[in-house]
């Protein structure tokens, strides 16, 4: 039904998938690198749902960067339409092409059409380019935080990505010779439709356990004192345990080992850490809830453990 | 596709079907464990389990996991049927066919809300006897706390004069018909905004020798509607009818999300969403563990805020709070939660049934904490109080404003009220 997939430098197994993330710098545990060799061989959509900060985004980033493909990336929002998803004429340079050939004296209609409505004016916008051919074989097309778009979008999404074809109605159908490789991001500000959910292969990006996590810091924040990396990231975990409003993630974690690096602490103090909060808790109420006294407990416990 | 597959399973071809079989089987067990699988995935799992293989076991039950599950939420019971269907499978290889007792066994302990209603019809013992057998799926909600007042109440002890005459109402009921302007447009003669698309293409018509002017406006929809429900005992009556009401609305609109609260927060959408009514209710009150309960207000809204609100409040959402407000201890935390939760949303509108009451005044510490945070107080006693509701929400904050009135009172004045 699609053309000769094309599995140039796909990884072939689920433990080259796991090597290729983590060549990347992404360091993935293995349900995640299951379903993406999955997503990758049997062609289809990545959904990736998780909070804030887990590192959804960045698996794309580095799947393009390691399989040397075209990242296009399309950033929804609410009301994002078809005209700045898929395609849009360019209307100006229309209207002078309409001059000109008046100027011209063509009066034959088809001819006219033609002319106004090529490709030459039509402005290209992420799902069109995602479906287009390219030499580095099809490219990795980003939709992230789906759940901003409103629901017509992902009606709309839903045809694009059950047959990989667009129609423009003064062109004809353009369909993609190749299926890109498609990775889906949701914070879960609202259900995706189960009908989206089902063409996609669906994973749930959780929180990194302690030891994936002091992985990540290693690799992100490589100068940090080995003591401070492990008490952050046992603060950092102890802290995903409290009710939070917001817990911190894993992004959070790597600003906060950051920071605290860039202001040359090797350990953690109870100073430091409540001037240093703001980086990683986002709300109000949970800086406030730690300034009140469990910070303090946390830091306690982090330390004697 | 199986391309890739073909040296992996080489070795265990003879048992390849026999495979497929299995995979079918322990789709089947999910689905009765209340997971909607259809058959697609169902081929999506063969084929990727294919084309990983079958040597590891983490790999293969996240070969399953990506292609069968598609909520976070069902994680848990794919994770429990998955250890219970491939382990003792394993332990009997040979017995053929000697699956379907464990299949049995399962079946027999989820009764579903179907055959459930046929026996209501055949018997009430029966029915009696059904209930107390433990749940599968239930067992872990149960043993949240024992404090709590678990009592699966049934919609069926409304009185039938009762449930007839509010049915009827709610059929009757114009539906809200409250309107946000979406960010997308539509061809609109009047609209106020030119169509450069449209007015091209109608220029070819003519040769491009007219270019007429055409113009489009935004599109307008229903914003969600989140729907808060107190079920503690002061309350029950009253929400039981909302329900009905809610499941109405559900029917007729697409995002409405409904909660229950007592002493924990309870999502019933799923459950409202079944088309029909006695089935609907059948499974909010199995889903709702802590009915005629004391009350939480403040920790209620506060689930709510932490794990919901983001969720569901997005798009211009608007949330009915259906409480009397009676909230003893604690009101610090009400009074931060509801100042949070009227800041998430659109329109907070608070529905008192207390209201009904002539003179009432709402002196109570808790209604004096939830006032100032309210954009609309409303009643919702009676059939009456449901329509003008329903006016409400047609009309964007008219009149019946009850929370500026209660809350000019009782700044000016001490006056006597009997609450």
């Amino acid at each position: 039904m699609m053309a000769q997939p094309s599995t140039r430098g796909l990884p072939q197994s689920i433990d080259e998938t796991l090597a290729l993330l983590t060549d990347g710098g992404y360091v993935a545990d293995r349900s995640l690198a299951t379903v993406l060799f999955l997503s990758l061989t049997m062609q289809r959509p990545l959904f990736l749902e998780g909070e804030a900060g887990v590192g959804k985004t960045e698996i794309a980033k580095v799947l393009a960067d390691r399989l040397g493909r075209k990242l296009i990336r399309l950033q929804c929002y609410e009301g994002l339409d078809v005209s700045s998803a898929v395609y849009e004429w360019n209307y100006a340079a229309q209207m002078i092409e309409i001059r000109m050939a008046e100027a011209a004296g063509v009066h034959d209609r088809a001819e006219m059409e033609s002319g106004v409505f090529s490709e030459k004016y039509l402005i290209r916008r992420p799902v069109l380019e995602a479906l287009e051919r390219s030499v580095d074989g099809p490219p990795i097309f980003l939709i992230d935080e789906l759940d901003r778009a409103d629901e017509a979008f992902e009606a709309y999404l839903l045809e694009v990505l059950s047959d990989y074809q667009v129609s423009v109605p003064e062109l004809g159908t353009i369909r993609a010779a190749e299926p890109p490789i498609v990775v889906i991001t949701t914070n879960r500000t609202r259900e995706i439709h189960d009908a989206l959910k089902r063409r996609c292969l669906y994973h749930w990006v959780d929180y990194p356990d302690a030891q994936r996590e002091l992985d990540i810091l290693a690799r992100k924040v490589p100068n940090a004192n080995a003591t401070l990396a492990r008490q952050v990231v046992v603060f950092v975990q102890k802290l995903r345990e409290l009710d939070l409003f917001k817990a911190p993630g894993v992004a959070e974690t790597i600003d906060w080992a950051t920071a605290l690096t860039a202001l040359g602490k090797e350990t953690l103090d109870a100073e430091t850490v409540s001037d240093t909060m703001g980086v990683l808790l986002k709300y109000q109420d949970d800086i406030v809830r730690m300034e009140e006294g469990e910070g303090v407990r946390v830091l306690e416990e982090v330390r004697v453990g | 596709m199986a391309a890739p597959a073909s040296q992996k399973t080489a070795s265990v071809e003879p048992q390849g079907a026999r495979l497929a079989n299995r995979i079918v089987g322990f789709a089947r067990m999910l689905r009765r464990a209340g997971l909607r699988i259809g058959p697609a995935a169902v081929m999506d799992a063969v084929r990727a389990v294919l084309s990983v293989g079958i040597e590891k076991r983490e790999d293969f039950y996240w070969t399953l996991h990506s292609t069968m599950i598609s909520r976070r939420e069902d994680h848990a019971v794919f994770d429990a049927v998955f250890r219970l269907y491939w382990a003792r499978r394993e332990d009997r290889d040979d017995a053929d066919g000697g699956g379907d007792d464990e299949e049995a066994e399962v079946l027999r302990e989820k009764k579903r809300a179907g055959d459930r209603r046929a026996e209501d019809a055949l018997d009430e013992e029966r029915r009696a006897i059904i209930r107390k057998r433990p749940e599968f799926e239930l067992d872990a909600r149960l043993s949240f706390t024992a404090m709590e007042v678990l009592r699966g109440k049934d919609f069926a002890q409304m009185s039938a004069a009762e449930l007839a005459e509010a049915r009827l109402a709610m059929r009757d009921l114009t539906l809200p018909f409250d309107r946000v302007a979406t960010r997308r447009f539509r061809p609109d003669p009047h609209g106020a905004r030119i169509d450069p698309h449209a007015m091209l293409r109608m220029s070819l018509r003519t040769g491009g020798d007219l270019i007429l002017p055409k113009f489009r406006s935004p599109r307008e929809i229903a914003p969600p509607l989140v729907a808060l429900v107190d079920i503690s005992g002061s309350m029950s009556q009253y929400s039981r009818v909302f329900l009905h009401f809610l499941h109405a609305l559900t029917e007729k609109r697409r995002r409405v999300h409904s909660f229950t609260f007592g002493t924990r927060l309870t999502n019933i959408t799923r459950a409202l969403s079944r088309r029909d009514p006695d089935e609907a209710m059948d499974e909010a009150s199995e889903t709702v563990r802590d009915w005629s309960g004391g009350t939480r207000i403040g920790t209620a809204l506060g689930d709510f805020n932490r794990l919901w609100s983001r969720r569901v409040l997005g798009q211009g959402a608007i949330v009915l709070l259906i409480t009397d407000g009676l909230e003893r201890d604690h009101i610090e935390v009400l009074s931060r939660e509801m100042e949070r939760l009227s800041k998430s949303c659109r329109r907070l509108i608070w529905l008192n049934p207390l209201l009904g009451f002539d003179g009432f005044e709402p002196r109570a510490r808790g209604m004096q904490a939830m006032l100032p945070h309210v954009d609309e107080l409303r009643a919702v006693h009676s059939l009456d109080a449901l329509g003008d509701l329903v006016a409400a929400l047609t009309v964007p904050a008219s009149g019946g404003d009850l929370a500026r009135h209660f809350r000019r009172a009782h700044m000016t004045s001490g006056r006597n009220a009997n609450v």
